[in-house]
């Protein structure tokens, strides 16, 4: 090959360069290829398209009961939090926390009653039950996460709190997720 | 040793043929006439069952495929249309689902045989490897294969297991919204899996060809461990093996049948008869039996990235299994401090699969931790220290002396049938 012609002086061989460019070419001709067998695996656009903004009217909802809508394909909580709820929320000491996060930036200003999380464990995606565990807030029956009343992880291996989902009160009865 | 052909067509179109493509002397050499250690025990048998599982797991899967349909709508009816409409679909499908267990059954039945008898150990250390990565597309395949069904169980094990993804730190979600081709487990994820579940098993079938391609080389391992020293040792595979190997697939299947009829849903979950439902996780979920030892050990871990690595390790440390065991000593048979930390290995497994079927709370948490150190303790400091410290007991002096005895009164008999090995067949 070209190491033997180019064993006689240092100087790359024309078969060298020649070989160097052929190679770049098919790989970078493999790697366009791939891309469009990776790429067919996200989500398509229908998919994409189905995450339009849902409208969602709270007034149904009675203190402490718990609500489940889809968003996106993704269970979605609404809690309507008791007062009791509310304060053992507040109570809690972020710094003793997995996920420090005070309970006002998980709710809107003023609206501490209704708590909007996504349903599914940051664990391996189990929909915790409500009501249930030391906290009183959610507890998981897969690998036994315990949330508390502002969706916060507390015991068990979940790496995170539930998380807030994109939304905004359209009226003092409604929201808007998405 | 499997390159000495010996076939010889007889009829001209015979001759004709092999001139032209030598399989007939391939398939002569490979499973006729090649030679096996006269010792081999029952446990050997179970590399054929685990062959004949293979193929009755794509025959009764490419029938199922023909009434099923891949849609979230529709799989979960077409199933039970298959159980109730379809001429024997109830039977096609038992044999099916109970299929995957006893595959599971044997291939743990196989791998805890390689482990005992040091099979990993040189030379069928790319062996063993193969195994491992036939072992890997096994689990994957039952998995997606769980999956089809819709139902409750399938759903939310498949929603568990891609969420073992989104551990990885950075990339995670992405690489799990890939995985679902959406926000959640849904109607593209049931496609996907669907096609997988059914291309797997082929590529399964590719490794196997290279599993038994790279087992001829050295030949099969034995229960004394010792290599072939003479002809003595050994005998041809037609009929000695064959006739052994049919014989424990016989037993075998009496087993796979007796499930497949008689008790067809014991293996299985009665959550998975309830239709997938993306708002309600059951109550106690829980992975088919055979993922179970796995399921503990990441539930043992009380952190998500930690507890996904420990189980990926758990499997993936038996790649390395051929350099961890430092033993010149093959056989367990003649490892006396080695077989009390095998079989405690192996009681281990056991109860670390009693413990991922019980809820993770309370002892059972503590139990699994205990579990999941010995487990990987058992790799990563019994094998390789026991090599250096044990006396292993004196090895017999051939394969044939530790059957025959020396001397032996059964060695004329065996040797002439040795001698002329294709006369026999």
């Amino acid at each position: 090959m070209a190491t033997t012609h180019a064993s006689a002086s240092a100087e790359p061989t024309r078969r060298d360069f020649l070989f160097i460019a052929t190679g770049a070419a098919g790989a970078v001709g493999l790697a366009a290829t791939i891309w469009p067998f990776i790429s067919q695996m996200a989500p398509d656009a229908a998919t994409i398209a189905a995450g339009a903004p849902v409208d969602f009217d709270l007034s149904p909802v009675a203190e402490g009961q718990i609500v489940k809508l889809f968003w996106r394909g993704k269970l979605i909580f609404v809690r309507h939090r008791t007062a009791a709820e509310i304060k053992a929320a507040q109570d809690t000491d972020v710094a003793s926390l997995r996920d420090p996060e005070p309970d006002s930036v998980r709710v809107k200003p003023g609206k501490d009653q209704w708590l909007i999380v996504y349903g599914n464990c940051t664990h391996l995606g189990c929909v915790p039950l409500g009501n249930e565990g030391a906290f009183h807030g959610w507890q998981c029956p897969c690998h036994g996460s315990v949330f508390d009343t502002s969706g916060r992880i507390r015991q068990g291996p979940a790496p995170i709190n539930l998380p807030v989902p994109p939304y905004a009160f359209t009226s003092d009865k409604a929201i808007r997720i998405g | 040793m499997s390159g000495h052909s010996t076939y010889v067509p007889k009829s001209a179109v015979g001759k004709w043929f092999e001139s032209r493509l030598p399989i007939m002397g391939l398939i002569h050499s490979s499973f006729v006439v090649f030679p096996n250690p006269r010792n081999l025990n029952y446990f050997w048998t179970f590399g054929g069952i685990l062959a004949f599982m293979l193929v009755a797991q794509i025959i009764t899967g490419v029938v199922l495929a023909m009434h099923y349909t891949a849609h979230a709508d529709m799989a979960f009816n077409s199933v039970e249309l298959i159980m109730r409409d379809v001429n024997y679909g109830w039977m096609l499908r038992y044999l099916h689902a109970n299929g995957a267990s006893m595959f599971f059954i044997a291939v743990y039945v196989h791998i805890f045989r390689g482990l005992y008898y040091g099979s990993y150990k040189a030379p069928r250390e790319v062996l063993w490897i193969l195994g491992v990565i036939i072992f890997l597309l096994m689990m994957a395949t039952a998995f997606m294969g769980y999956v089809l069904p819709w139902g409750q169980m399938s759903f939310w094990g498949a929603t568990v297991i891609t969420n073992l993804f989104s551990a990885i730190p950075g990339v995670g979600e992405v690489i799990v919204s890939y995985l679902w081709g959406g926000y959640s487990v849904s109607n593209p994820t049931l496609n996907r899996f669907f096609s997988l579940h059914y291309l797997l098993p082929f590529m399964i079938a590719g490794v196997v060809v290279l599993h038994i391609w790279a087992l001829h080389v050295p030949g099969s391992n034995n229960p004394t461990g010792i290599e072939k020293k003479t002809d003595k040792d050994m005998l041809p595979f037609h009929p000695y093996f064959t006739v052994k190997d049919a014989f424990a697939l016989s037993c075998f299947l009496m087993v796979y049948v007796w499930f497949a009829f008689y008790i067809p849903n014991f293996l299985g979950h009665a959550d998975n008869y309830i239709e997938a439902n993306a708002a309600v996780t059951p109550s106690h979920i829980v992975p088919e039996w055979y993922f179970l030892p796995f399921y503990a050990i990441l539930r043992a871990i009380p952190d998500k990235l930690l507890g996904v690595l420990a189980m990926f390790g758990s499997i993936a440390i038996m790649v390395v299994v051929p350099w961890l065991d430092t033993s010149k000593v093959r056989s367990g048979n003649y490892r006396p401090v080695f077989q009390i930390f095998f079989w405690l290995f192996a009681i281990n497994a056991v109860i670390l699969g009693w413990l991922g079927s019980k809820p993770p709370e309370g002892m059972y948490v503590v139990a699994s931790r205990i579990c999941t150190v010995y487990y990987f303790a058992y790799y990563i400091l019994v094998l390789p220290l026991l090599g250096l410290f044990e006396t292993p007991k004196s090895l017999p002096a051939s394969i044939a002396d530790s059957v025959l005895g020396k001397g032996g009164s059964g060695s004329a008999m065996a040797s002439g049938a040795a001698a002329s090995p294709s006369t026999k067949g």
